[in-house]
């Protein structure tokens, strides 16, 4: 690094410039993540079901990906899900907001037919495992937000673990 | 009746982790002339360009093919940009060669690139979003659970994901264009790195890399140069969502039906039996067991035999990335591109250490996003 003051010195050619980058967007969620992220202020999950193959998504985009219709029946899941599988993340990377090592697993809530990537607390990570039972913890009531930091993390309900045929089409 | 269609001249980076030396715009140029000077050609032969780079966000560069235009010769030219994340480097190269085949252009210079050090791929990947948990720790974060899946799911031992490093990067030690020359490497080294992503090891995954690729292909009127042409035998994409119910993402259902395609086209029934090398996008370790069994080189769930028993090494019968492959060099953009040329360079006898002797028809495919888009082309030493 070169001191201002020695301006006219010899500082060679600027070949490189390291440069701070941010990025803020507006999104605009729609009607069917409306509804998802409205519930998710009252505490709890919200999924739709296709009134085709009858599955259910959460969160839904509003359409069936493999049907291509509308998908308007709501649904409301459970507070709890199954880990169909997951990682423990230990490497750092700007921008990240939660302290390393962590687990980030995919969870299937029951009622749900896809699963989605949440953070599972309360465990420690030697001990995570596809199948683990685990439920939903929520900030205070008086903290609520349409929007995922309502949920602080997730945590293993006590429940014994999930077989692994009961979400293997999961994977 | 499609065109013929070859790859006539061949170029690439040394690709490394900082090219502080060149621009992008200079580092796409050297790949690009490197590969007129191989298919004997100027600037002036070429009819139109088409580039691929993975998404913009990561060096921060929207629509640099703008601005790339001079550097490549494409002023005045029809230039087409193509996007499908990282198997861009792949699905580039088929655009080319529709180009090509349509009968449209005589000759197409189609060029890849990524300069990490220009960028942070990691934050590029990872950036919050309301609908979902900030907890994407990059590709890797994405990947590990599938791997994982894959591991349950086939019953593989925890050291096949090693004996792929420690492959690929004895591979790598063959080719000079390669970014990771590791002489030590072995099985102890790779367990002993850091763990990123449980499962996946440091020495298991991809680096980060500057590097450009670049090809000719022309027209069977059009052939010149005096490496003889790679022709192609066939031509495959198929894409499918991210998330849906029933989706399969160790085994997706967009590379089966990809493979199946650009076999019909080739008249391959028997991919390990009639393929000669293959070169496949596989950036963390154990994405080799995983593709093995999507492109059907074995039964489901016997991938990682194949691996284990060595099939797949240099001297194997049936080897897959001799050139060191995405785990030795990625430049992200590039490495779908490198797939293909390098199986180019194969059928043309030109990959000098890590030939496979004889090699008349090979593989190269690419696959990107959440493992949604595949890419796949069929080349050979003889004509289709």
């Amino acid at each position: 690094m070169t001191d201002a003051t020695t301006a006219g010195a010899d500082v060679g050619p600027v070949t490189t410039l390291a440069t701070p980058i941010s990025l803020d967007f507006d999104f605009t969620p729609g009607v069917a993540q409306s509804r998802f992220l409205k519930a998710l202020a009252t505490g709890t999950f919200v999924g739709q079901r296709c009134p085709v193959c009858t599955k259910v998504y959460v969160p839904s985009r509003g359409t069936c990906p493999t049907d291509g219709v509308a998908t308007t029946e709501e649904v409301v899941l459970s507070n709890s899900g199954t880990v169909t599988t997951f990682c423990v993340v230990n490497v750092p990377f700007a921008g990240q907001s939660i302290e390393i090592p962590y687990i980030c697993a995919q969870i299937l809530l029951d009622g749900a037919n896809v699963s989605f990537m949440g953070l599972i607390q309360e465990i420690p990570t030697d001990q995570i495992r596809m199948g683990l039972r685990v439920e939903a913890v929520w900030v205070d009531d008086a903290d609520l937000t349409p929007s995922l930091a309502s949920i602080k993390y997730f945590r293993p309900n006590g429940e014994t673990d999930a077989p692994y045929e009961s979400y293997e089409e999961y994977l | 009746m499609a065109e013929r269609c070859a790859v006539i001249g061949v170029g690439q980076t040394h690709h490394k982790a900082k090219r502080d030396d060149v621009s992008i715009a200079g580092m796409v140029r050297e790949a690009a002339k490197m590969a007129l000077a191989d298919a004997d050609l100027t600037w002036s032969d070429i009819d139109a360009v088409v580039i691929g780079k993975a998404p913009d966000m990561f060096e921060g560069n929207m629509m640099p093919e703008l601005y790339l235009a001079p550097a490549l010769g494409a002023v005045g030219k029809p230039m087409i940009r193509v996007h499908t994340a990282g198997s861009v480097g792949g699905s580039t190269a088929l655009v080319a060669a529709h180009l090509v085949k349509s009968g449209r252009h005589k000759r197409v210079l189609t060029v890849a690139y990524e300069k990490q050090s220009d960028s942070d791929a990691m934050w590029a990947l990872s950036v919050p979003q309301p609908f979902a948990a900030p907890l994407l720790a990059g590709a890797g974060g994405y990947f590990a659970p599938v791997i994982r899946a894959y591991m349950r799911r086939a019953g593989a031992p925890d050291h096949i994901g090693r004996m792929v490093a420690v492959k690929d990067r004895l591979n790598a030690l063959r080719n000079p264009y390669a970014h990771l020359h590791l002489p030590d490497i072995d099985m102890a080294m790779v367990e002993e790195s850091i763990m990123l992503w449980e499962p996946l090891r440091y020495l298991e995954s991809c680096p980060s890399s500057d590097g450009a690729a670049a090809m000719v292909l022309a027209a069977e009127d059009a052939i010149s140069g005096s490496n003889p042409p790679a022709w192609i035998h066939g031509t495959a994409m198929r894409s499918e969502p991210t998330i849906f119910a029933g989706r399969d993402q160790v085994n997706p259902r967009a590379g089966r039906e990809c493979a199946a395609d650009v076999y019909a086209q080739a008249g391959i029934t028997n991919p390990r039996e009639q393929f000669d090398c293959a070169e496949v996008y596989v950036p963390f370790s154990w994405y080799e067991p995983m593709w093995l069994e999507n492109l059907g080189f074995c039964e489901q769930g016997d991938g990682w035999k194949l691996t284990e028993s060595g099939a797949t090494a240099f001297d194997g019968d049936i080897p897959w990335n001799c050139s060191g492959g995405v785990l030795s060099s990625n430049p992200i953009g590039a490495s779908g591109m490198l797939r293909f040329l390098e199986v180019a360079m194969q059928v043309r006898g030109q990959a000098g250490e890590h030939q496979v002797d004889g090699a008349k028809l090979a593989l190269g495919q690419a696959y990107g996003g959440g493992a949604q888009f595949f890419s796949m082309w069929v080349v050979g030493s003889e004509k289709p």
